[in-house]
Parts: structure tokens; C-alpha cells; sequence
């Protein structure tokens, strides 16, 4: 049932990516890089000093043997790398995908209106750049206000708003959907996106955006190192980390007078030494989580990328995760677009097979699904026989039936055969035409049109010409929204994850309570104004409770920018995308609902593997312990439970199974771990079970077996 | 484990348990301020104080006051307990004529009391007269426990609150804990110690001539005995009731005149936890939802049980190296079997045990045996108990909002394991309060460690120490994982009254009670100023079995694996060797 499974997955070892990621992991060994990282500093640090101490050793007078002290510090260097690695995997796989978003926007020249106070209204300029009207710029030149012209087959340089105009846009370097979205002037339809291409028709934009401020850049620069901040929980995190790597260099600093104490008390045994003190210490401070912690937030802005979804900032990645309230507008969410037809009611003294066979005949040719939900309705209910259009022309009559579709103009369809015209549309048209033939629009049908409406519905009135005599209703037939498959569970999951569904429409009360009853939401917000959905996130964050929303038009914006998560769609206006704060490439809005569970599985992502990291440490101390204190007390050797071969191969495996730790964690932090739906007991009863139990028994098995490696290996 | 001994823990843990509830409900309305009814004439008392002292008991304090009003509280204790001590000589109530204490000494107890920690380098009854022991100590071991409970119920506040600026007054809430709550329980237990032969008198020591002459290291003939006496009683109430622990006499409660009784001694064992497990349902109740309460009653509980029945084990079970030097560690009609060394034969192993453990798990610190001798195993469970932070019952106070600071960080890794930004109670747990939790988690842990290393590398240690390694060294750890805590027992053999280990033990002492006060403090004023997160099935669930195994988890790594490598050196070799040994 999830989606999350439905996005396509970039392959995890891409060789480009991986080579870059190597060679990144070699750079983000400078200092000024590592600080930022209190955990792995430690161990940076760590490496340095066991590094000195290797040194000091080839000298003859080393605290252990100076192939020893090397296998530690190699190791401790190899944990640093490893770490790196990860981030750099995450970010290249980051930049991977924005790469395939910007590759479509080579610096092309634009072509600049020389009249910067061109007034919209004028029609397409006589302009060209023979006649000095238009100066060509280059496209990192432009600024945030000029008005350029785009013809087809330019190249859009920039997000812009289209201020005159329309045209047909390619979009498919941005979205991956192939067929051309049209974009025009005023309305919801006029935002553009740079790197796009223009098919056909031409566009005067204005520039919103300077060179490198656009979304995709801004995009790229939160998955690039640099311009990455920490979220508010990961912040947290890291002051966790941070006092627990603290705590630990406290409890493995004071060892050393420990031990000075009791050798010098004792007269027997050795000092501990600095280097097994430094693989204590990394040891047991939370580098698993540590590591993995930067990578696991990038990949978390990477899912959003590949779901189509880019976000202005992590922090909405992470707060979607929190939402608890989702405000889902109707249609395109919760119903199709379409309607269709459940109900058809005759005018007085009209038989309902005769309306049935009349609304049936004028839906034959009608391929909307609208037209085809009567076809079926008919037949369902009033055992109408689909019948072929051709068939109906009476042979010989030479009046074979004509399908009068659907125009702007009547707003009628319908279909004219045997000097019969038989029209359906909406109540005034058919009004008009009903009377324009000398027929009259009975006051009946107008009660049952208008409470179809009231009610929510679509009315659909049927007329028909008579041979001879005046035009006259048959009836009305109701259409209704479709509730999309699916949706009800998909709300029912939503339920069990403690989020509570709105429903957001612009009809009244009654037809919202009957969809909202029907699609399963928890709530509905009818005849739903920008006012009132700006009130009802308000009220829910007073009381609380995080919001998402999605939306597209302009009078959307100020709800955007009040609710918590606000995915604008690309299709939307400037407005909305600038005040929401991630945009949908897809413009799907029930995508907001994957939108969530991504933030979710970031979040769950990082406590699993701070789960599993702090558990680790409780085998690691069967490992060093002993063997750190055999020589002052060599009945602790009754501690060394895993039976490692000797002091020296018991540290060194379990910094090698720290080491290695990290790098056969990278793919879960890269994808995530598994998230199903559940509720919060679930989750975290089978997350424990997994990080928690997992992370105390696995490291038991991990530095035996390295253990048994080394020895085989005859590496100690 | 006999029948017996098992009768009289399950005896124990029923009694606790099923005051809880009554205490637990009565101390919940004490704390909102419910005072009406049958409590009106300890209103009486209650408003007379804030006149006497000119206090508005309806201002209330935003945290930074709170602490400062803390603060400033403690340290005029402080000034007062330790002036009283030093110009004892010159005062009434001196019938020993015992002199000043000793600049350092006075400073340690000073601050031992203050802090509620109650560690003694000194002997009661040659040291303090019935003044100081009256005026001074009594004194503190009221306030210093109503001073915790009053920075609970802050934080308790803090959950409780929304969006609100302050926490309460601190005046208010000691007062109140003074009031309705310590000085009854501490007057109703007296009277029943009283009964049971617990001297309170304020006449002098008694001389009693011997039945037979014996002679002094000197050679000198001895044919008269002093028996100490003193106001003892009144001080035992209270030094159980609230944690303190710090006995009247030397040898704390093994000495007959302050437990002369198996009912004075099933009494004492059950004050010592009364009001710690009895806050649980306090808490539960004041954030209503009792099952909250529980469940950190239920973790306590089963800690405890855990390490009683460990510290039982290890006491009765008999090593082949002790059983070769002839001890007779049998169960019979005459003796009551296992390790008997340094404990009572009036209360056997199984009250040793549990007196043991109780008064670990809660800060009090006062024994009924004397640690130093048990077991290496046995004794590292006082040792372990305290170093988990005194959150297992813990202080008067003190004790839940440790639990409470460890509740807060296990809610924060559970709860990114369900996908949301961690709260507890409804209130998010974000980077402010980690930072608070940290610091109330970590100081205690620097001031054991660090406060071990010192004083290891001190040349004079030596002097201190009455064993030889490696139990010397668990001497020292435990000194300095009871002074950090707050807890006040000993290993009693470690000679701590010298001038270095009195300064560093009493600095020690005021880190680890206030750097945990204060961030609490600040974390109950940051979760009072926020708004509340409404429950859903979306929400951590902190009231199930599987929250109470992940809070005892948190709780065991984050506490006791800080300590696994100093316990190696300690009681854990010690152990080893002893097994090992033929």
C-alpha cells in the first residue's frame, strides 16, 4: 500500500557516484569539516594521537608494539573515512539527481524586452533583436524583475510569471512527464520554471528569481555540505551524542589514574596503555549513529527528490514526519475529477424508461466519463441495452444520427437523428433551448435541479424536440463525485499513524458530509474560502497539532504560509510557491500523504540506528575490558565470555567491527529503514526488537568472527 | 532464598505498595494546594509562616527565580549549619562539652546536609552536641528534603502548564512539603520509635559502671562505661522520611537505641522508601494520568527487586576461597546463614539485605550493616545503585526527577523510532531540554569519576584506605558515587575524615545536588512555556510494558555502563579474584 515503494529507487552503488564519493571522503578530512561533527572528532582526533604514538613506538620505547599501535590507528583513520564516505554517498546521490534537473538549464542567452515598462495587454511585441527591442542577455545576467520573451523553442531561463501570453511548455526535464502543460497570464496556471522549454506560442515573462536562487538551486545547495543546516531534531541529537561522548571520555580518561593507581599499589601489571584507552573511547562513544547521522538527513531530502518533491529546507522534510493534521483538498485528492451519474429523475408525466432511453441516446457518442456513467446507469438500472450509435438511423430514412458534442458556446450535447433533437446540459441552457422551441421549463424540474445542487451534486437536465410540437423536459439526471479508489483505507492508515484527515471543498455542508462520510475523512471544512482555511490551521496549531497542506493558487499563499508542511504544486502560481516550502514537481496533491511518511522514516531512521549504536557498547565491553586489565588481574580473563584469541586481537576487533559497522550501515541510511503504516506501539515494539535486541547481540557475533578472521589470518 | 526472608521482602514490598496510593493521593493534594477540610489546622501553620517571613505565597516564580530563591534557601543552611557546628562549645545543650568541629569537617557536614546527602565523617555521638544535632541537622534533614520535593513539583508543573511563564513559588512549595507532609509522617514515626525503645532525651551520656572490669590498650583498668543518649528519635523519623540517612550515632541504625526492635526496624527500612514511591502517584495524579505514575514505580520496582535479589545471592552464596578459611556460612536454627561479616545478628541477612539495598536505591544512606563487608558482588549493588543516579525511588524529590530526566531522554530515542519529534506528556522534547537533561545526567557521572581519579593520585590516599586493592579501590569509588548522588552511606572502613577528602567529597556533594536542581529547573520552565501536543495513536505511548523494559534499559546503559571499567577495577575484580582463588 505504500508509495514510497512506487518512487524509483536510484541504485545504491552508482560507480560515478561511488568513485566521487571516495575521493570526497579523502576531502571532508579537514578539520574545519570534521568539527562540525562532535562524535567523529573524537575519533579524528584519536586517529591523530594513535598516529603520534606509532611514531613515538618505531623508536624502540612505545607503551605496545608499534604494529600494533598502527592496526589500531589504520582503523580508527578507516572509521573517519568511512563516515565521510556515507555523507559524501548521500550528497552525490543528492547532487545526482539535482544534476539531471539543472542539466536542462545551459547558460542560453535571453531575450530581454529593451522597454522594461512594457505594459501587459499589447499583444505579442513586434520585437526582434534586429529592431532593438529585445537585448540579448546571457541567462546569469538576468535579475529578479526584467521581462524577457520566450518563443518556441527558447529555452526558459529562469522561474518566472508569465505576464502575457500562452503557450505550450515542455516540462519533462523538471517533472518526467512528457506531455506539454500549458502556461498562461493571470490565474493559477502562470508560474514557469527555469530549464523548461517552450513547444509553441510565445510568453513574455517576468523573472522572479536571480541566477542560483531558483528552487532546484536552492535544492542542490541544501544537499551540498555547505549550505546544510541542522534540523531541530537532529540538533537535539546531537547534544544527546555530544554528552554521551562526554560521559564516555570521562569514564575512559579516569582509567588512566585508575590504573596508575593500582599498578603503582599493587606492584604488578601494566598501565593501561593511551592506545587502548583511545580504542575504548571510540569504541564505546556513539560512532555508528555519529557517522551515519549527516548522511541519513541528506538521504532524507534525496527520497523527497526522487518522490518528485523538493524541499526548500530539511527542517520541512523533518516536520512533515511530526504533522498531525492533513488538510486535503476535495477534487484531484479524494474524488476524481469526473463525476458520475447516479440517479435520473423524470419531469412530471414523463416515464422514466423514456428519460432513460433519451438521456441514454444522447450519451452514445459522449466520451467523457460523465457520458459514459449515464450509458452504463441506463442500462444498470432501466435494462437499456447499450445500443451502437450506427444502428439507430433507420435504414433508408438517409437521416443517420448525428452527435452534437459538447462546446462552450450551448454547453449542450447530444445527438440529432430521425428529426429528433435531444439535448443534455446544464439547467439554463437547456432552458434556453427548451424555449427557444416553443416549449417551457417546468417549475418541477427546476426544484429538482436545484436541490441536486444543494445537495452537492452535478444536475444534468434532458430535453428532446418533438416532431411537429414544441421542445419539452424529460428530466434530470444527478451526477455525483467519485471517491477514488483506495483513498478510504489509505485514510484508515492514516488514522492508525494518529493523523487526522480535513477535508477541504468549496461545496456546502450537506454534499461535504455525504463525500466526506463516504471517502472516510475525519473531518470537512465546507464552502471553504482562503479566510476560513487560514482560520481552520490556525485553530488546529493553537491547539497544538501540526498541518500540512497542499495547494496551487495565489489565494492559497497565506494558508501555505501558515501551515507547518506546505507542498506547493509546480503548477501553481509564484505565490504559492514561494510561500509553501517544498514544491511538488508532479503536482499531485495526494502526494502529500507520502510526503509524510518520508519524514517519518527519516526520523525513525536515525533513532533505530541511535538505538542500535548505544547498544553496541555493552558487547564491546566484554571485548576490551578484559583485556585492557588482564595484566593487573588476570582472573578477569573469566569476563572475556566471546573468547577472543588474545588482549591485543580483542581491541583490535571490536575497533574493526566499529569500523566496519558504519559501512554496512551506509545502505540503510541511505534508503531508509522499512516503514509500514502502524501505529506508534507497533512501530516501536518491532524497531526495538530489531535496533534494540539486534544491536546487543550483533556485535557478539561481528568481533567474534573478526576475531577468528585475525587469528586465521595470522594478524596478531 | 528461605521462606522466611522471602516472607518478609514480599512483606516489605506489600506494605510499600499499598501505601502508595493514599500517600501518593494525599501528597498530590498538598502540592496543588488543596488544603482545605481536615488540613485546616496545618493551614494555620502554613499561612503563619509566609507572615512570619513575609512571603506571598500567590506570586508566583518564572524558573530563574525558582533557583535563586533555591539557592539562596541552601546556602543560608549552609552558613547557619556551619557557624552552629563551630561555636557548638560555647552553646546550651552541650552536655558531652563536645568543642568546635573541626574548619573542614564542619564544611563537609555542612554541606552533607545540605544537600541532603548526609554522608558522616564524623562519629554522632563524639562529635555533635544535642544543639547541633537538633537545631542543625534535624533542621536540614527537613529542609533539604522539602527542597526537593518542592523542585519535583516544579517540574511537575512544568508538564502540566501551557504556555505559562512560571512554576510556582518555591517558598510555597517548601513550606507546604515542610508542612503537611515531612513534620506529621516525621512526628507520628517518632512516637511509634519512641515506643519501641529509641532513646530521645535531652540528659547527658550515662556512666555506667561495668559488670567486669576489662583494661585499655594502655593496660590501664576500665571499670566504667559511657552510654551515649540524646534527642535521637526525633532525628531517626526524619532521617528515614526524607532521605537523609545520617545517623545520630556513630554506627548509624545497627546501633539498638536507634533500631532496638524487629518493628522499629521493618518501620525504618519502610520510611526509607515511603515517600519516594509514594511521589510516583503524586506525579501521576497532579499530571492526570495515574497510569504515568505507575509506570515509573513499576520500573523502580523492578529494578529494585532485581538488585535485591542479586545483592541476596551474592551474600548468601559462598566462595570456595571463603569457605576455606572455615566460615560456617549454613542456614541453621542458631545462625541465619551466608555472609554474616559486618552485619547484625539481630537482623540477619535478609533485613541486612534489604536495608542495603532500600537505602541505596532511595538517597538515604543510613545502614543497619555495614557495607565495606559484604560480598564483592554484594557490595557492588549499593555501589551500582547509586551511581544510577539515585533514580530507583531515589530522594524525597529528588529521586522521581531523575527518573523524570531519564524518562525525557528515553522518550527521545523511542520517540524518533516512531517517526515524530519526541514528547512526553504532550510536550515536545526538543534541543533545549536535551541540553538540560544531559547536564542533570552528566554532572554526577564527572563528579564520581573525576572525584575517584583525585583522589587516587593524592599521595595521602594511602591513609585513607583500611584494605588493600582491589577493595581499597571500591573504598574510594564508593565514597565518591554516594557523595555525588546524594546517598550518605559508606563503605565504612574508608577513613574519609581528613581535610582532602572532606573538601573534595563536600565539593562534589554541591555539584552533583545542584547542577542537577538547576537544569531541572530550567527544563521545568522551558516545558511550561509550551504548548501541549494532542494525544493520538501517532503518539509514544508512555504508559505500557514495553515503555517501563525501554526506561529500566535507558536507565542501565546510560547510567551503569559509564561505570563498567572503574567497577572492573573494583568489585568485579575483586570478585574474579576471590573466585578464582583456591
Amino acid at each position: 500500500m505504500s508509495t514510497i515503494t512506487k518512487v524509483k529507487a536510484r541504485p545504491l552503488f552508482d560507480p560515478q557516484i561511488f568513485r566521487r564519493a571516495c575521493v570526497d571522503a579523502l576531502r571532508k578530512l579537514h578539520p574545519r569539516h570534521q568539527i562540525r561533527n562532535p562524535v567523529m572528532f573524537v575519533v579524528f582526533v584519536g586517529a591523530i594521537l594513535t598516529l603520534g604514538l606509532f611514531a613515538h613506538a618505531l623508536g624502540g620505547q612505545g607503551e605496545a608494539s608499534p604494529g600494533f599501535i598502527l592496526a589500531i590507528s589504520l582503523w580508527l583513520w578507516f572509521t573517519v573515512l568511512f563516515a565521510n564516505f556515507a555523507e559524501a554517498m548521500a550528497e552525490g546521490r543528492g547532487k545526482a539527481q539535482a544534476e539531471t534537473l539543472k542539466r536542462s538549464r545551459r547558460t542560453a542567452f535571453a531575450k530581454v524586452l529593451a522597454d522594461q515598462d512594457y505594459v501587459p495587454g499589447q499583444g505579442k511585441p513586434s520585437a526582434s533583436l534586429q529592431n532593438g527591442r529585445i537585448r540579448p542577455y546571457n541567462s546569469d545576467d538576468l535579475r529578479k524583475g526584467m521581462l524577457v520573451l520566450v518563443e518556441a523553442g527558447d529555452s526558459i531561463p529562469l522561474d518566472g510569471e508569465v505576464v502575457e501570453g500562452v503557450a505550450s511548455v515542455d516540462e519533462s526535464a523538471v517533472t518526467g512527464e512528457s506531455a506539454p502543460v500549458i502556461r498562461e497570464s493571470g490565474g493559477d496556471r502562470s508560474a514557469v520554471t527555469g530549464g523548461t522549454r517552450v513547444l509553441s506560442d510565445w510568453l513574455i515573462i517576468r523573472i522572479t528569481s536571480n541566477p542560483g536562487e531558483s528552487f532546484i538551486d536552492r535544492m542542490i545547495a541544501l544537499v551540498e555540505g555547505a549550505a546544510r543546516q541542522k534540523t531541530p531534531n537532529e540538533i537535539a541529537l546531537n547534544i544527546l551524542l555530544a554528552a554521551m561522548t562526554i560521559i564516555f571520555l570521562l569514564a575512559v580518561a579516569t582509567l588512566l589514574p585508575f590504573s596508575l593507581f593500582t599498578v603503582s599499589t599493587l606492584g604488578r601489571g601494566a598501565v593501561i596503555t593511551i592506545t587502548v584507552l583511545v580504542a575504548l573511547l571510540v569504541c564505546l562513544i556513539p560512532t555508528t549513529i555519529g557517522g551515519l547521522l549527516s548522511a541519513i538527513g541528506i538521504a532524507g531530502m534525496d527520497r523527497m527528490i526522487q518522490a518528485n518533491v523538493i524541499a526548500t529546507s530539511g527542517r520541512a522534510v523533518e516536520a512533515a514526519g511530526d504533522v498531525d493534521t492533513l488538510l486535503l483538498d476535495k477534487t484531484g485528492t479524494i474524488t476524481l475529477g469526473n463525476r458520475e451519474a447516479v440517479e435520473l429523475i423524470p419531469a412530471d408525466g414523463v416515464r422514466i424508461e423514456e428519460l432513460a432511453d433519451a438521456a441514454q441516446l444522447s450519451s452514445l457518442a459522449d466520451e467523457t466519463p460523465e457520458g459514459r456513467s449515464i450509458v452504463v446507469l441506463a442500462k444498470n438500472k432501466y435494462g437499456l441495452r447499450g445500443r451502437d450509435l450506427h444502428s439507430l438511423g433507420p435504414a433508408g430514412t438517409g437521416s443517420s444520427p448525428v452527435f452534437v458534442p459538447f462546446s462552450a458556446q450551448t454547453r449542450m450535447s447530444g445527438v440529432d437523428f430521425d428529426g429528433v433533437q435531444i439535448r443534455k446540459g446544464a439547467a439554463d441552457a437547456i432552458q434556453r433551448f427548451v424555449e427557444s422551441r416553443g416549449g417551457a421549463f417546468p417549475a418541477a424540474v427546476r426544484t429538482d435541479v436545484e436541490a441536486i445542487a444543494t445537495q452537492g451534486g452535478t444536475p444534468l437536465v434532458v430535453a428532446t424536440t418533438r416532431a411537429g410540437g414544441p421542445a419539452y423536459v424529460l428530466g434530470v439526471i444527478r451526477l455525483k463525485d467519485i471517491v477514488k479508489g483506495g483513498i478510504r483505507e489509505r485514510f484508515a492508515q492514516l488514522r492508525q499513524m494518529g493523523i487526522k484527515t480535513i477535508m477541504i471543498t468549496g461545496d456546502n455542508p450537506l454534499t461535504a458530509a455525504s463525500i466526506a462520510a463516504e471517502a472516510g475523512v475525519d473531518d470537512f471544512l465546507a464552502e471553504a474560502t482562503p479566510e476560513a482555511k487560514l482560520k481552520l490551521i490556525r485553530a488546529n496549531q493553537a491547539g497544538g497539532r501540526l498541518v500540512a497542506m497542499c495547494g496551487d493558487g495565489t489565494n492559497d499563499a497565506p494558508a501555505l504560509a501558515q501551515a507547518d508542511v506546505a507542498v506547493a504544486m509546480n503548477t501553481g502560481t509564484q505565490a504559492a510557491k514561494e510561500a509553501g516550502n517544498m514544491v511538488d514537481l508532479d503536482s499531485n496533491p495526494t502526494k502529500l500523504i507520502e510526503v509524510v511518511e518520508i519524514g517519518k522514516q527519516l526520523l525513525i531512521t536515525r533513532g533505530a540506528l541511535t538505538t542500535f549504536s548505544i547498544a553496541n557498547d555493552v558487547s564491546k565491553y566484554f571485548a576490551i575490558i578484559p583485556a585492557a586489565f588482564v595484566g593487573t588481574y588476570p582472573a578477569l580473563a573469566a569476563l572475556n565470555i566471546m573468547r577472543l584469541a588474545t588482549p591485543q586481537s580483542a581491541i583490535l576487533s571490536a575497533v574493526i567491527f566499529n569500523a566496519l559497522i558504519i559501512v554496512l550501515l551506509i545502505p540503510l541510511a541511505l534508503r531508509g529503514v522499512h516503514y509500514k503504516p502502524a501505529r506508534a506501539s507497533k512501530l516501536l515494539a518491532r524497531n526495538l526488537l530489531i535496533y534494540g535486541l539486534g544491536g546487543l547481540l550483533v556485535p557478539f557475533a561481528g568481533i567474534k568472527l573478526i576475531d577468528l578472521l585475525l587469528v586465521a589470518l595470522r594478524l596478531t | 532464598m528461605s521462606s522466611a526472608a522471602l516472607l518478609q521482602v514480599g512483606l516489605y514490598l506489600a506494605a510499600l505498595l499499598l501505601l502508595v496510593k493514599p500517600l501518593g493521593s494525599y501528597m498530590a493534594r498538598v502540592c496543588e494546594g488543596r488544603t482545605g477540610g481536615v488540613l485546616r489546622p496545618l493551614r494555620a501553620v502554613e499561612q503563619a509562616v509566609y507572615r512570619l517571613c513575609r512571603v506571598n505565597p500567590a506570586q508566583e516564580m518564572h524558573w530563574k527565580q525558582y533557583a535563586v530563591a533555591m539557592l539562596v534557601f541552601n546556602a543560608l543552611g549552609f552558613v547557619v549549619l556551619y557557624v552552629l557546628q563551630r561555636v557548638q562549645g560555647w552553646l546550651p545543650l552541650n552536655p558531652a562539652r563536645l568543642g568546635p568541629v573541626s574548619p573542614d569537617s564542619a564544611f563537609n557536614t555542612a554541606v552533607s546536609f545540605v544537600t541532603n546527602t548526609n554522608w558522616q565523617g564524623y562519629g554522632g555521638e563524639s562529635t555533635m552536641s544535642y544543639l547541633t544535632q537538633m537545631l542543625g541537622l534535624t533542621v536540614q534533614n527537613f529542609v533539604s528534603a522539602g527542597s526537593g520535593m518542592a523542585v519535583l513539583v516544579a517540574l511537575v508543573r512544568g508538564f502540566v502548564r501551557r504556555q505559562a511563564a512560571s512554576i510556582g513559588s518555591f517558598w510555597v512549595d517548601l513550606t507546604r512539603s515542610t508542612v503537611y507532609i515531612l513534620l506529621p509522617l516525621s512526628v507520628a514515626l517518632a512516637l511509634v520509635l519512641v515506643s519501641q525503645g529509641v532513646v530521645q532525651t535531652l540528659r547527658p551520656y550515662v556512666r555506667v559502671p561495668l559488670l567486669q572490669a576489662t583494661a585499655d590498650p594502655n593496660g590501664a583498668v576500665v571499670t566504667e562505661q559511657t552510654i551515649a543518649v540524646g534527642p535521637a528519635a526525633s532525628q531517626i523519623a526524619i532521617k528515614q522520611l526524607g532521605t537523609n540517612g545520617g545517623g545520630f550515632f556513630g554506627v548509624n541504625s545497627a546501633h539498638p537505641f536507634e533500631n532496638p526492635t524487629p518493628l522499629s526496624n521493618f518501620l525504618e527500612m519502610l520510611a526509607i522508601l515511603l515517600i519516594p514511591a509514594a511521589l510516583c502517584y503524586t506525579f501521576g495524579k497532579m499530571v492526570k494520568d495515574t497510569r504515568q505514575g505507575w509506570v515509573l514505580l513499576a520500573a523502580m520496582t523492578i529494578v529494585f527487586v532485581a538488585a535485591l535479589a542479586f545483592c541476596w545471592r551474592s551474600e548468601t552464596q559462598v566462595l570456595p576461597a571463603v569457605a576455606a578459611l572455615g566460615v560456617d556460612a549454613r542456614t541453621t536454627a542458631a545462625q541465619p546463614g551466608g555472609n554474616m561479616e559486618g552485619k547484625e545478628v539481630r537482623f540477619g541477612l535478609a533485613n541486612s539485605v534489604l536495608w542495603a539495598t532500600a537505602t541505596t536505591a532511595a538517597s538515604n544512606g543510613s545502614v543497619n550493616s555495614m557495607h565495606d563487608s559484604y560480598m564483592p558482588l554484594g557490595g557492588l549493588v549499593p555501589m551500582v545503585m547509586m551511581q544510577l543516579g539515585e533514580v530507583i525511588f531515589g530522594g524525597v524529590g529528588s529521586g522521581l526527577y531523575g527518573m523524570l530526566i531519564f524518562v525525557v531522554i528515553t522518550v527521545f530515542i523511542a520517540g524518533l523510532m516512531v517517526g515524530r519529534t519526541p514528547e512526553y506528556l504532550g510536550k515536545k522534547i526538543e534541543s533545549f531540554e536535551m541540553k538540560m537533561a544531559s547536564i542533570a545526567v552528566l554532572v554526577p557521572c564527572l563528579c564520581v569519576l573525576v572525584g575517584t581519579a583525585v583522589a587516587v593520585m593524592t599521595p595521602s590516599i594511602g591513609a585513607s584506605l583500611s584494605n588493600p586493592l582491589p577493595h581499597g579501590f571500591s573504598q574510594v569509588l564508593y565514597a565518591f558515587s554516594s557523595a555525588s548522588n546524594n546517598n550518605g552511606s559508606a563503605f565504612a572502613g574508608f577513613g574519609a575524615n581528613t581535610p582532602t577528602m572532606n573538601l573534595l567529597l563536600g565539593m562534589v556533594m554541591l555539584l552533583g545536588r545542584f547542577w542537577v536542581k538547576i537544569p531541572v529547573l530550567a527544563l521545568a520552565g522551558a516545558l511550561a512555556a509550551k504548548k501541549h501536543v494532542p494525544v493520538s495513536a501517532g503518539t509514544l505511548s508512555t504508559h505500557t510494558p514495553l515503555f517501563i523494559v525501554l526506561l529500566i534499559g535507558v536507565v542501565l546503559i546510560v547510567g551503569a555502563l559509564t561505570f563498567i571499567p572503574a567497577l572492573a577495577l573494583g568489585p568485579i575484580a575483586e570478585h574474579v579474584e576471590l573466585a578464582a582463588a583456591k
